[in-house]
């Protein structure tokens, strides 16, 4: 038995790992029946729904499919360092201020470019933490912080 | 004279000078971002949501319907120039529209797209207002099963007129719907999928979701294209149409709003299957169907006119049932539950004002963008012109604020950034994230009806097929299904999603 198709394969096995997860989920809750249902009741048999699916799906991937059809080419670095540059935003916005978490964020996902140049990137950044100043900060007044918390005054 | 006065009040709320700003803002705004290759109106949307909310209801839809036009003319300005379509119903435009460019007539080609979008608009806000009273007394009767079923026909219609594996979508639909569960249960009030996270109470945002599907995920694929661009060098000139152009368009513009009208208002419909299908149309009403495609204006008028009527008449469904028939939609239902109004047929009599309001902007949305956008379309070319790795850190930073702003919480923000990794994944595996979008929303709303439904027939569940209407809707589901599965009509489907 072959993988004919890998995309249909990964995609029932993302089904069926979504599909038995939101079943057993559901058992803990109240399932109740049909005639009162509890907040188990939906999610459940729509678990077993994508379950299936999945299965139907994988299958096909093994068996029904003809010919065979190309795995998914992965890139690792524009996915890994765009992601990664929104979560450390997030994480870096409260200590680091709204400048700082700008700095960081512009800097590390310019690098999921091939055509990444330090220079430019900051560059990029400064005039995006001006427009930002001055959009976000002086205009709509916008309640963050702005400064590092061990740069800022205490008041 | 009961539309007169209705529309009447439309004017008086969409031309109040604060809501024109807003609907000006939204539609620069809008093309701004819509102009840049890649990024599409649905995308458009998802990254703008957030500066709408400190908006009150009214103008925050009009501020959003005036960005999704924005974002659709921007759209068509890339296909024309740049050859790279934002998104799938700006890729029949590209065929005729990207060559008559290349001849030199690019202005002729954005101004024809204007105004037919412009006439289109008018006639299909004149359908919009036409329908919506009727349909939604119509949809007063409704009970839960009706509603359940309803919702079973939207979702399986956007499916079977949507391009991809059926199967794949039909999963698309119940992953979403289950993502729709997470947080509070309003029957019970217990937490469902919340993992004890206390940001999950109130379920996944709609705006982290939307977000990171269409917004990071898209910027992640174009980074990842790295696709060479050829814009034309040459000076754009002469907005300005002939006559013999005017003469050759102005009949593809009637055909083309008259087919978006109509496919606008089916559930799945909209924009994609209106422009392609009005393309299609107009090859076969042409005597030499072979200029098609080397630059024919009638190439670039029909479709382009299509997509707009199609645009405004699927908010029908919307604004009168409670049904979004396509993404964007989805998106406009996402926004106005946000600000605490419930799409359906209560909007109109609940919220007069609102719903008038949001119809008479569209048509203003469109005199705007024919008055204020024509004229900077240098503007945009310009922009086309920044290479892409200095926009998109810019468009990250815009998000992860935006995101920020929602609620003054960083959750959100990180959250966004597991759904972009979502849609990454679901991108590689060739699954649409569409049906997902339109099964959260609809989700939360097809369960309570279904459990409504249940309770009342004592767990009888024939009252969804005795029950004439909820048949009708059933029958209608399944008839699509097997139409679709059926050898020839299949073959046809893929072919015709091949040509794009």
């Amino acid at each position: 038995m072959r993988i004919r198709h890998p995309k249909d394969f990964l995609t029932g096995v993302m089904f069926v790992f979504f599909g038995t997860a939101a079943m057993v989920l559901s058992m803990g809750l109240t399932i109740g029946k049909a005639a009162k249902m509890g907040p188990g009741y939906f999610p459940f048999v729509l678990g077993g729904f994508l379950t299936a699916l999945g299965v139907l799906i994988l299958l096909r991937s093994l068996l029904w499919t003809a010919g065979l059809h190309a795995w998914p080419v992965l890139h690792f670095k524009p996915p890994a360092l765009v992601l990664s540059s929104v979560v450390l935003f997030a994480l870096l916005l409260r200590p680091l201020g709204l400048m700082g978490a700008t700095l960081v964020l512009v800097i590390v996902c310019s690098r999921a470019s091939h055509e990444f140049q330090w220079k430019e990137a900051l560059l990029n950044a400064t005039v995006l933490i001006l427009i930002v100043l001055v959009v976000f900060v002086y205009f709509l007044e916008f309640q963050v912080p702005v400064w590092p918390s061990f740069l800022a005054p205490h008041a | 004279m009961e539309l007169i006065a209705n529309l009447a009040l439309g004017f008086q709320t969409a031309v109040s000078p604060m809501n024109l700003v807003y609907c000006l803002a939204g539609a620069l705004i809008g093309t701004l971002i819509g102009v840049l290759p890649g990024i599409g109106p649905v995308q458009t949307l998802a990254i703008l949501l957030p500066t709408t909310f400190s908006l009150p209801p009214v103008s925050a839809l009009i501020m959003l319907s005036g960005i999704y036009y924005g974002a659709q003319y921007g759209g068509s300005t890339t296909s024309i120039l740049v050859n790279v379509p934002g998104e799938a119903s700006s890729v029949v435009t590209c065929l005729d529209g990207y060559q008559m460019a290349r001849q030199g007539r690019a202005g002729a080609a954005l101004t024809i797209s204007a105004l037919g979008s412009f006439f289109a608009g008018c006639f299909a806000t004149v359908v919009l207002a036409v329908l919506a009273v009727p349909l939604s007394e119509f949809a007063f009767k409704f009970g839960s099963a009706e509603y359940f079923s309803l919702m079973v026909f939207g979702l399986i219609g956007s499916i079977v007129l949507a391009s991809g594996s059926m199967l794949k979508a039909v999963g698309m639909i119940i992953l979403g719907l289950l993502l729709g569960m997470v947080g509070t249960d309003v029957t019970s009030g217990v937490q469902r999928f919340a993992f004890g996270i206390p940001e999950l109470a109130d379920g996944i945002g709609f705006v982290s979701l939307a977000m990171g599907l269409f917004g990071i995920c898209d910027i992640i694929n174009s980074i990842e294209k790295q696709e060479k661009r050829d814009i034309l060098k040459q000076k754009l000139t002469g907005l300005w149409l002939s006559m013999a152009d005017l003469k050759a368009a102005a009949p593809a513009v009637l055909r083309g709003t008259l087919c978006g009208s109509l496919l606008g208002i089916l559930p799945g419909g909209g924009a994609i299957l209106s422009s392609f299908t009005a393309y299609m149309l107009e090859k076969k009403c042409s005597r030499n169907p072979e200029s098609f495609g080397k630059g024919n204006i009638r190439g670039v008028a029909a479709p382009e006119s299509a997509n707009n009527a199609a645009a405004q008449t699927s908010f029908v469904p919307l604004l009168t049932l409670g049904i979004p028939p396509n993404v964007v939609l989805a998106m406009m239902a996402g926004a106005m539950m946000i600000h605490g109004i419930q799409p359906g047929p209560r909007v109109i009599t609940s919220n007069p004002d609102l719903f008038w309001g949001v119809i008479v902007s569209m048509w203003v949305g469109n005199a705007i963008l024919v008055l204020l956008n024509l004229p900077l379309v240098g503007i945009w070319v310009r922009l086309l012109s920044v290479p892409f790795r200095l926009l998109y850190p810019a468009i990250l930073v815009f998000c992860c604020i935006g995101l920020y702003s929602v609620n003054n919480n960083t959750f959100d923000i990180g959250l966004t950034a597991l759904c972009g990794l979502l849609g990454y994944i679901l991108h590689k595996l060739e699954c649409e994230p569409a049906p997902l979008i339109l099964g959260f929303i609809l989700g939360p709303m097809m369960e309570e009806n279904l459990r409504r439904g249940m309770l009342l027939s004592r767990g009888d569940p024939s009252v969804f097929f005795t029950r004439p209407l909820s048949l009708t809707f059933l029958v209608l589901a399944a008839a699509m299904l097997v139409v679709v599965a059926l050898p020839n009509i299949r073959r046809g489907r893929e072919k015709a999603f091949k040509e794009e």
